[in-house]
């Protein structure tokens, strides 16, 4: 892991090779450190990561979505990097608006987003721009709706209990 | 199932004797009386349908399908020495539907999951019975999302269900034997006779 200097360290090499707006924020919590990137630079801040640092992190852990409902923008994709070599884990987030939920890929850096990938469109909406198979992977393919943002419905059938039968509709039958 | 036994009540003969008036039978030396005495205690008299369903009832044979974790459970219960379904005639699990005489719907059912069981169910042939084990495959448990179908019967004909999460071994085995005993009365039935579903085939896609 970075340490919070590090982490900072990290964000000035990003941001000297590529732009001051790749980088958006850094965090630091629980040991656990985290570079906000804009999504439209997410590509280009995790090939500078992978290749061209001075720290490199040759593997993506993980790549997952998140919908943070209240706050805006609401949608978050996740990167969890790793460096073999120096032990060290890193994240990187992105946010997205549910207006504009679009990104590029990362399946020709990281050949196993690309599951990943299509797991965060099929639960989230997100679509990855120049991904080579863009289609659902869980669900069925003629679901509608991401099933995964907090404001689709629970779905479901009402469940009968002593608290709510004068409820639901005759429940007697 | 009902059994019109001889009425002929006798001490029951030692093993020796027999044998000793079955060879006598075969070699034709018994006649008169005794012939007939021999044939009426060894017939056993009863309906063409009524052997028909005991034979159904006692080898009805599994599907080997498995949804979730209680396939685990239904594995055990099938295939276990210590369960033993062998004594109800059901241990010999079938891979091939064209084969399998009962599904056991053993666990949570999909939306993404319900087409498929469906086809299986089709391929299976007349008679064929199906059993929706534990609370998933009922009413989809505690599973109450967009992911799963709340009721396995919203696609499928039930014959059985057991609840559970997942049920005991002796649940399964007792909705088995319930099973064994609806079709003591109507095996000869296909699915939609039993389930009153007449005319709901395929338009043109025959009477599967």
């Amino acid at each position: 892991m970075p340490d919070a200097t590090g982490l900072e360290l990290v964000a000035q090499r990003v941001r000297d090779a590529l732009d001051d707006d790749a980088v958006v924020d850094t965090s630091f919590a629980y040991g656990a450190a985290t570079l906000e990137v804009s999504p439209a630079r997410a590509r280009d801040v995790l090939e500078h990561l992978k290749a061209h640092d001075a720290e490199p992190y040759d593997l993506l852990m993980s790549l997952h979505g998140c919908d943070y409902l209240p706050e805006e923008p609401r949608l978050g994709v996740h990167y969890q990097l790793l460096s073999m070599a120096r032990r060290e884990r890193l994240g990187v987030k992105a946010r997205l608006t549910t207006e504009q939920p679009r990104m590029p890929t990362v399946t020709d850096l990281f050949p196993t987003a690309d599951f990943q990938e299509r797991e965060v469109y099929d639960f989230f909406g997100v679509i990855f721009e120049g991904h080579p198979d863009p289609r659902r992977i869980l669900m069925p393919e003629d679901y509608e709706g991401h099933p995964q943002r907090r404001d689709f419905p629970i779905g479901g059938e009402p469940v009968l209990f002593t608290f709510n039968e004068h409820e639901l509709p005759r429940w007697y039958d | 199932m009902e059994v019109i036994r001889s009425k002929v009540d006798r001490a029951p003969e030692d093993f020796r004797s027999r044998q000793l008036r079955a060879q006598q039978m075969l070699r034709g030396d018994l006649d008169g009386t005794d012939l007939e005495e021999y044939v009426e205690q060894r017939l056993l008299l009863t309906k063409f349908e009524d052997a028909q369903n005991w034979a159904r009832k006692n080898a009805i044979w599994p599907l080997g399908f498995g949804l979730a974790c209680c396939a685990i459970e239904m594995i055990t219960v099938i295939g276990s020495p210590r369960n033993d379904l062998a004594r109800f005639g059901a241990e010999v699990i079938r891979f091939s539907p064209r084969q399998a005489d009962m599904l056991i719907l053993s666990g949570r059912v999909s939306i993404k999951m319900a087409p498929v069981i469906r086809r299986i169910y089709d391929q299976m042939l007349e008679p064929k019975w199906v059993i929706s084990m534990g609370a998933c495959a009922s009413s989809a448990g505690m599973f109450n999302n967009y992911a799963l179908v709340a009721g396995a019967d919203k696609f499928l004909p039930v014959d059985v269900y057991v609840p559970g999460c997942p049920p005991r071994p002796e649940a399964l085995i007792y909705g088995i034997m319930k099973l064994q005993d609806k079709i003591t009365n109507d095996s000869g039935l296909g699915w939609r006779e039993r389930h009153k579903a007449e005319g709901t085939g395929e338009v043109g896609g025959g009477h599967a």
